[in-house]
Formats: structure tokens, sequence, C-alpha cells
């Protein structure tokens, strides 16, 4: 740094210290929660420092039922999460490195009308028309289904445009090359492309598994049975019955297993997430 | 933008682009094409028979009260949210820039809350703010200050604007960080040879620089404000009390799917598209002229 102002750098750390504490207080709370009983908790104020039925909590919030107003435990819902946000995840990076290869590499009529149309779809979440994409599901007989709730949050073209913008700065000299020792387009891609593309690819990984893994409208509206319910839509369910009948315990201990895998993912792959959410914007 | 070599194939291309093009048609144009169609005509309640009404839908709209006291709210919410969040990351990222030690520790726990879920967020804020078992609660109430979100309008907007913002700060400090530490540090020694403090430094140098950052943060602030959001309030307040907090995503939501309004909604739904629309187009604008300075 440029001055060494003890002071300053003290106060630097004191407002920092008091950053971090706010932001992580709700998220303290909720671990603090999840290790009472549901009694010790609805006792204003809760207490503050851990408690004794971590492992109880834990479990009646993996395997037991009942409890939850449902049939499903929430091992079967994160499952479901899972497998949408991976679908999502690879779903869109494989035909976003497809299509980004194709605009990029190739020219062929109405290419600027594709490019466009892709565009376009950057602009709508899935938020600003939902009740026609019910219908256009419904119609497809797709409610209830991974793919239904998976395939129109693919459609949409972040992926694509970060890749675009990474083949753009593949020197063109390892076109020729590759052409002049004899291999195809399709050969360029897989030996070529794709592995110089590892960055931008766990990049994107990052930022569209936490997309998918944390979809709440979508999906409310898409599934009636409870057995394709994702682990976020099982929380909120589980405070239906209004303020008095919830077993908070219950509920923060699945919170927290719901948070967990994105956080893993954040956490582990930060460098990545970070260059993805800076590239995918610009 | 062209690449110098390209390959030639009359239908390799379009193998490539279909899987693509084929998803965002069925997903995307097919639904966006009936929300503007349907925007223009009335349905009956069982889905029988449909009238061509021209503007009818947006007339009525205008003429709603509580639509056009949902525009307001959620005006005044994305400002909220965009305002409050930049200001706070941009504070965070300032401090965070300067130090050297523990400054990993830091940023990983800042960035926790983007992994959050919107509605686990409302949750969790839900808990710390409910009025009869809320720690948060709890200590208000010492203070004097009765907090009930379920009876009092201010309080629930206030809960969800929390809630938005700590959300997102953890987006905007990053971006913050990033704008932050892509100032040449050349600048900011001269300035400290020519005698400017911290404060100096940060008025006249780093504030200006990262302008390019804090508009296009505030741009994408607002867009989330508007729709990413809806997790947030579904949890903590429902759109209540009244419909104090039940922005326009929300409202979209409320008369398609619980009142059935189908023709109202798509006129909604067509309102927010033109508002996102713009709010790109703005910031496109704006990017470009970013690149050539």
């Amino acid at each position: 740094m440029v001055d060494r102002n003890p002071w300053l750098n003290f106060f630097s750390h004191a407002v920092l210290i008091l950053g971090v504490a706010i932001v992580a207080f709700p998220l303290y709370l909720a671990l603090i929660a999840s290790t009472h009983t549901a009694e010790a908790i609805v006792q204003s104020p809760m207490p503050l420092l851990p408690g004794s039925h971590l492992w109880e909590n834990y479990r009646n919030a993996l395997v037991g039922s009942g409890k939850l107003g449902s049939n499903t435990n929430v091992v079967h819902m994160m499952w479901v999460s899972f497998v949408v946000a991976m679908s999502i995840t690879l779903g869109k990076i494989a035909i976003s490195l497809l299509s980004a290869f194709a605009i990029v590499y190739f020219r062929f009529p109405f290419k600027m009308l594709c490019f466009w149309a892709i565009f376009i779809t950057l602009m709508l979440p899935v938020e600003v028309r939902i009740l026609p994409t019910y219908k256009v599901v419904a119609d497809l007989g797709l409610l209830n289904s991974y793919a239904g709730l998976s395939l129109p949050l693919i459609a949409s073209a972040t992926a694509t445009f970060l890749f675009r913008q990474f083949f753009l700065t593949v020197p063109d000299e390892l076109v020729e090359a590759a052409r002049i020792d004899g291999a195809g387009p399709m050969r360029f891609f897989k030996d070529i492309l794709v592995p110089l593309s590892r960055t931008s690819i766990a990049a994107l990984f990052v930022i569209q598994f936490i997309y998918g893994w944390n979809q709440y409208l979508w999906p409310l509206l898409m599934t009636t049975s409870e057995d394709m319910y994702p682990v976020v839509i099982g929380i909120k369910r589980m405070l239906a019955g209004g303020e008095a009948a919830v077993d908070w315990n219950i509920v923060m201990a699945t919170a927290i297993l719901a948070m967990l895998p994105p956080t893993l993912v954040v956490m582990l792959m930060q460098k990545w997430f970070v260059k993805g959410l800076v590239d995918t914007e610009k | 933008m062209e690449k110098r070599v390209l390959f030639r194939s009359a239908w390799l291309p379009w193998v490539l682009i279909a899987p693509q093009l084929a998803i965002i048609g069925v997903f995307f144009f097919l639904p966006a094409g009936q929300a503007v169609l349907q925007s223009f005509q009335v349905e009956d309640a069982f889905g029988m028979s449909r009238e061509w009404v021209g503007l009818e839908n947006f007339r009525q709209l205008w003429d709603s009260p509580d639509y056009l006291g949902s525009f307001q709210r959620t005006a005044l919410f994305s400002v909220l949210v965009a305002g409050i969040g930049i200001v706070v990351s941009l504070a965070l990222a300032i401090f965070a820039d300067r130090i050297v030690r523990f400054a990993m520790i830091y940023k990983t726990l800042l960035i926790v809350p983007y992994a959050v879920a919107p509605v686990i967020a409302g949750v969790l804020w839900v808990f710390l703010f409910s009025p009869s078992i809320g720690v948060a609660t709890h200590y208000l109430g010492r203070l004097g200050i009765t907090w009930n979100h379920l009876m009092n309008e201010d309080q629930a907007m206030t809960l969800i604007v929390l809630a938005s913002v700590w959300k997102q700060i953890s987006y905007n400090f990053l971006f913050f960080l990033a704008g932050l530490q892509s100032i040449p540090k050349a600048l900011i020694e001269a300035a400290s040879i020519d005698g400017a403090g911290p404060w100096r430094r940060f008025w006249n140098i780093q504030l200006p620089l990262l302008s390019p950052t804090t508009f296009f943060l505030l741009v994408i602030n607002i867009v989330y404000a508007f729709f990413d959001t809806f997790g947030i309030i579904d949890a903590a307040t429902q759109g209540g009390p009244g419909q104090s907090t039940s922005i326009l995503v929300y409202k979209v939501y409320l008369d398609g799917f619980k009142a059935l309004d189908l023709g109202g909604s798509a006129a909604q739904s067509v309102i927010l598209m033109l508002i996102v629309v713009t709010l790109t187009v703005i910031q496109f604008r704006y990017v470009e002229k970013k690149v050539q300075y």
C-alpha cells in the first residue's frame, strides 16, 4: 500500500469485521437454531450459542417425514435439486459450446439473424414470461418432469456469449496449423478448442450450478407432485403451517443442508467463480 | 468481429447451432410471442373463447390503482436495493482493497450470500425478524421499537429491502473489488506523493475511475430487484400486508396463477419485457462507450 497508517489499517479491519459479522449473522443464527430443540428456539430471545441437538435435528431433517407436511424427505429433494442443477449446467455448457463454435468459426446464411435471436434471450429472464412458458411446457406434457424443470432455464444465451468472447481471442494460427495437419472442424473443436476453454467452462459451471440449484419460481409453478420438489421449495412448504406450527430447528437444519452444495461450490471454486462472474457480464 | 480463418461447410454450422435454436425457439420465442398475443386478448374464465380486445388490457392496467401502486412500490424498492447495496458494498470493497492480511478470509465470507437461494434468504431474514420469536425483534423491542412486518407496511418493505441487499452484497463487492484492483497503482502513488490523503484519493481518483463499474452495477441491481427477488418476497411477506410489498413480478404471478386473469397478466409481462429491454439497451450503449475510454 502507498502509505502505512496503522490507524487507517486498524479502522479498515474494524469496518470489514463489522461488515462480515452483519453479513454472516443470519447464517450463523440458522446454524445455531439447527442445534437446539424447537422449544428452546421459541423462547425469546433464543440462545445465541450452539446447543446439543445437532445430530438429532439433522437426522430428522434428512430422513424424518410426516413433520414436514409431505411424504418426501430432504435426501430425495436434494437429489432432485442436484439433477436439475446439473442438467441446466451441463446442458447449457454443451449447447453453448457448439453454437458459439458455429457462430465464430463458420460463415453461413442468416448468421447475423441467428446471432441476434440468441442475443435477445439475454434480455428476458424466465420471470417475465412465466405464464406462457408454463402453457408451452404443459402442452408438451412436461409438467412434473426433469425436462420441464430444466429445459426452459437452458434457453438463455449467457454461456454462448461467454464462449464467443473467448473463441474470438483464440489465435487464428491454431486453426491454420490444425488445417495444415489435416484436422477437420470437429477434430479442431474437440482436440483444441474445448481443452483451451477449460477455465471458461469451470467458471460457467459454478455460476450455472448455483443458478440451477436456487431456482424457485419455475419449479413452484411446474411441480405439483411432491417427489419432484427441489429442496428450495421443500423449505418454503415447511413454513406453510404458519409461524406457531413451524419446527424452526428442522427448518434451519434443512436450510443449512440446502445451502451446503452451492456454498461449497462457490468457496472451493472461488477463483473460477469470480472470473466467471466478471466475464459473463462484460 | 470475425475470424480471419473460417471453416467451410454448408451443413455443419446448422447442425451445431440447431440445439440452441430449437430450445430458444420452443421455450423462449414461442412463449414470449404468446405473451404479446395474449396481452391483446381477453379469455373467459374457462378458456373456452378468446376475444381480440386491442389495447384494452393495457388500458385497464393504466386505470388500475393497484397496478400503478405496484409500479411505485417496485420503483421505490429497486432504488432502495440498488442504492443501499452499492454504497455498502463500495465501502466494504474500498477497505478490503487497502488491507493485505486476512483479505482472503473476509472475501470468502462476504461471497457466501451469493450462493444462498433467494427463498432461503427470505426464510433466514424472517427468522431473524419474526414478530414472536425473532432475535432482532427481541432486541428492537428492548430499544422500544415494536417490530411486526405482518402488520406494518413500512417494516415489511424494510425487511425485503434488507434481505435483498444482503443477498446482492457479494456480487457488488466482487465487482467493486475487481474495479479497484484494476486502477493503476501509479495513479494512487502519484496522488500520494502530491500530498493527497486517503479520503482525497478516494473522491478524486478511485470513485471517478469506478464510475463505469458503478453504473453497470446500478443497472444490474435494478434488474435484480425487479426480477430475482421473487423468492425473497414469497418467503418473507407474500406481497403483504395488503399489497404493500407486491412488486411487479409478484403481481404477474398473483394475477396470472392465483387470480387466473390471463390477459391482464400477459399485458403485465409485456410491460416488464419492455422495461428489461430498455435497461439492457441503456447498459449496452454505455458499455460500448466505456470500451473506448
